[in-house]
């Protein structure tokens, strides 16, 4: 197979992977369609000359996040679950609409051609490596990122632990 | 911009469209607050697709990396903010359905 | 000492959550209220090369911050808006001085995340102060954990995510022309190829993106529940500022320095603003709460600073960015004072209020002072920006003989009257009129010089302002970096 023909088919299994992932009845199933949607990405990174995005997408958006999912669905009671699965069988039909949708985009996409009327970057290519620009080049992004984790831990230590006490 | 570059980017750029088309969708019909917030995380799937295959064709992957890792600490903090949210609405409703988030009527 | 602004939150946020700072934990608003007057303070009185020198922190952590005139006038705003904020937070949660510390605290990370965003000078450091600044207010407004507050948070959290995605996106499309983030990279790789589809669909993605982060119709489903639902101070920091730098700020520094201008992008800003003033006001007229209604005049007051924004001329971003000022001001104040009417009675359900003007005297005069500005009313700071917008709008009409310059002109004198009409019946309902039978006044409540205090400050800026405006329209000392879509 050749180079393309194999990105075709990632992308093709990430959109079908995706696709089962809103369309299958049981919340519990879709979060682990989320996982596999977050693996084949990694994979298509790691494609794509990007290692450590790949590693991290798979370790946190293909475990950590859908495990997170899954104790919530766990703590919300199963009857719900019940009833909420009996409403999405329902709406499949809905969702074959969705289906429909997304071949015919595809289809259109595929057709059509991304003008290409822009430059490409100028200047030369850097080559740091993406961990000095992540440590040396991009400090304010740091702090940046320890005040999402700051707000993040407070979320938890405000919403998490008072709604177990309750 | 050079021709292979364009080519690669365009079919990965599909992939994102369509994964954020299933994403907004789900995101429009379903009605259950978890199913969103995975709708959401679909999104941001699609848009992390996109960033890679945008560093990886014009040969910047070291900087679209430093991005991408830092989005999905982002992600990461905005799903327990948003599963810890859904977890008290759950404890008021005993339900995670939508409709009891539209009642506050505009 | 930029950096300070964003290196002293920080060190304040650990600080408060060092195992035994239980001392400071007792003092955590107090805290934060000096860190935001003193912010306000330095940019207003210290001279400019010493504010924007790099310290030798900078120097070795490689802080690329930047200050523009534009940046200067919103830490003001963030000053005043934060100081607000946490001077009513130290009147709540008084069973409990460890989760008001929490509460602080998170206040504190939105600062952090409000100043480096306007101080940074790349675009994805701008998108990740940003969304910091975001997730704490999802935390903020969900505080008390009631029903409403949980909805209004959610909410909120989803459209910004909507939002995200959208900036996002675009993103990676100017990654794709530019290679780079900075604003001075992007704004290169777009003027070598401007009106590019990708071009296109990367400005017009990030517009709509901030559109949503600003609340504007028809992306405003989010603004009623984030605003009245939250605990008071939240209302403050969320009405006053937060959604003027996630949104309105960001747009008017990206149009300055980094994309084109673009005609059509300054059309659909303009009808935007004009529809946002419309429907805001005519909403706001149909609310018995007073921070609902506050709320829907919050969209329509950010409408038209959207409406200067779209107007383009130098004269209408003039008026745009005092506009914005002004609204941070008198909209904070309008929100400490439905803060100091619900600890006084227990509500802000108007058709249960009356008649407190003689028992809360302050909360009244600055109530008036405040709904008299925003409503326009020479010679307070409302007017003058108000003015600029029509002005200019009229100037650009008669320019380019378009009719509908003289329409949104219209539009913006027109709900200059409804703003009238919509504050002086709330001023009506809650101060004045009949004391309604069931209403009692909790007597513990006394009023506090942690409510009084800023009320009385941001009355003084707003009647400053009002006061000085010609004479800094007159020396231009106000003029700020002025540019278009």
């Amino acid at each position: 197979m050749t180079e393309n023909s194999i990105n075709i088919v990632l992308v093709a299994a990430l959109v079908l992977a995706a696709l089962w992932t809103v369309m299958t009845a049981r919340t519990l199933r879709s979060a682990i369609g989320l996982a596999i949607t977050s693996a084949i990405l990694a994979i298509i990174m790691f494609r794509l000359a990007s290692p450590l995005a790949a590693v991290f997408e798979l370790s946190v958006c293909a475990g950590l996040i859908p495990v997170i999912f899954i104790s919530t669905i766990g703590l919300t009671a199963r009857v719900e679950e019940e009833s909420m699965a009996a409403k999405q069988r329902e709406k499949l039909r809905k969702y074959a609409a969705l289906l429909v949708l997304v071949l015919v985009v595809a289809g259109v996409l595929v057709t059509m051609h991304l003008p290409n009327d822009f430059a490409a970057p100028q200047g030369p290519v850097p080559t740091e490596s993406p961990q000095v620009v992540m440590w040396d080049l991009r400090h304010v992004d740091l702090i940046g990122q320890i005040g999402v984790l700051a707000a993040g831990a407070f979320g938890v230590v405000i919403l998490v632990k008072v709604s177990k006490r309750a | 911009m050079p021709k292979e570059a364009i080519e690669l980017f365009s079919l990965f750029g599909v992939g994102a469209l369509l994964v954020m088309l299933v994403g907004f969708y789900s995101l429009l019909t379903t009605r259950s607050l978890i199913r969103v917030m995975i709708s959401v995380e679909l999104l941001s799937k699609s848009v992390m697709l996109l960033l890679i295959a945008a560093g990886r064709a014009v040969n910047r992957t070291a900087l679209a990396q430093a991005m991408a890792i830092t989005l999905i600490n982002i992600e990461v903090a905005v799903v327990v903010v948003a599963v810890g949210i859904i977890l008290c609405i759950y404890r008021h409703h005993k339900t995670v359905d939508t409709a009891v988030v539209q009642e506050i009527k505009g | 000492m930029l950096d300070w602004l964003i290196l002293v939150p920080l060190a304040a946020i650990i600080l408060l959550n060092l195992p035994w700072s239980d001392f400071i934990r007792r003092r955590a608003a107090v805290l934060a209220a000096l860190l935001a007057a003193a912010q306000a303070a330095m940019v207003v009185a210290a001279p400019s090369e010493w504010v924007s020198r790099a310290s030798i922190l900078a120097q070795t952590l490689h802080l690329h911050l930047a200050m523009t005139g534009l940046s200067r006038v919103m830490l003001l705003c963030i000053g005043l808006a934060m100081m607000a904020a946490a001077c009513v937070t130290q009147v709540m949660f008084s069973d409990d001085f460890r989760r008001r510390a929490n509460f602080v605290s998170l206040l504190l990370v939105s600062l952090l995340g409000m100043n480096g965003a306007v101080l940074v000078t790349d675009l994805f450091s701008l998108y990740v102060f940003i969304e910091v600044t975001s997730i704490s207010s999802f935390v903020l407004i969900a505080f008390t954990l009631e029903k409403k507050s949980l909805e209004g948070a959610i909410k909120y959290l989803i459209l910004s995510a909507v939002a995200t995605v959208l900036m996002l996106g675009s993103l990676a499309l100017l990654l794709l022309m530019a290679g780079t983030m900075d604003f001075a990279g992007i704004k290169e790789a777009l003027a070598s190829s401007n009106g590019a589809l990708v071009a296109k669909l990367a400005i017009g993605g990030f517009v709509c993106g901030l559109l949503i982060k600003g609340g504007l119709v028809p992306f405003h489903g989010w603004v009623l529940g984030a605003y009245s639902a939250s605990p008071a101070p939240a209302s403050v920091l969320l009405a006053g500022i937060v959604t003027k730098v996630c949104g309105i700020y960001a747009m008017i520094r990206l149009a300055t320095s980094v994309f084109p201008p673009n005609a059509a992008v300054n059309q659909v800003l303009m009808l935007l603003g004009a529809v946002s003033i419309v429907v805001g006001a005519v909403l706001a007229l149909r609310q018995t709460d007073m921070k609902r209604l506050l709320a829907y005049s919050s969209i329509s007051q950010v409408g038209y600073i959207v409406l200067g924004l779209g107007c383009g001329t130098p004269l209408a971003w003039a008026g745009a960015i005092f506009h914005l000022f002004n609204h941070t001001v008198f909209k904070s104040l309008l929100f400490v004072n439905s803060a100091a009417v619900e600890r006084r009675t227990g509500t802000t359900d108007m058709s249960r209020l009356g008649q407190l003007g003689s028992a809360m005297p302050l909360t009244n005069l600055t109530s008036v002072l405040a709904a008299l500005s925003t409503a326009g009313i020479p010679p307070l700071a409302g007017f003058w920006s108000k003015l600029l917008i029509i002005l200019a709008l009229w100037q650009a009409g008669v320019k380019q003989g378009q009719a509908m310059y003289f329409v949104y002109a219209a539009v913006a004198v027109l709900f200059s009257v409804v703003t009238l009409g919509y504050l002086l019946s709330l001023q009506r309902k809650v101060f004045f009129g009949k004391t309604p039978e069931n209403l009692e006044l909790l007597g513990a409540a006394k009023p506090s010089g942690w409510i009084s205090t800023p009320e009385l400050i941001l009355a003084a800026v707003t009647l400053a302002a009002g006061l000085l405006a010609p004479l800094l329209l007159l020396t231009g000392s106000f003029l700020v970096p002025t540019g278009s879509f």
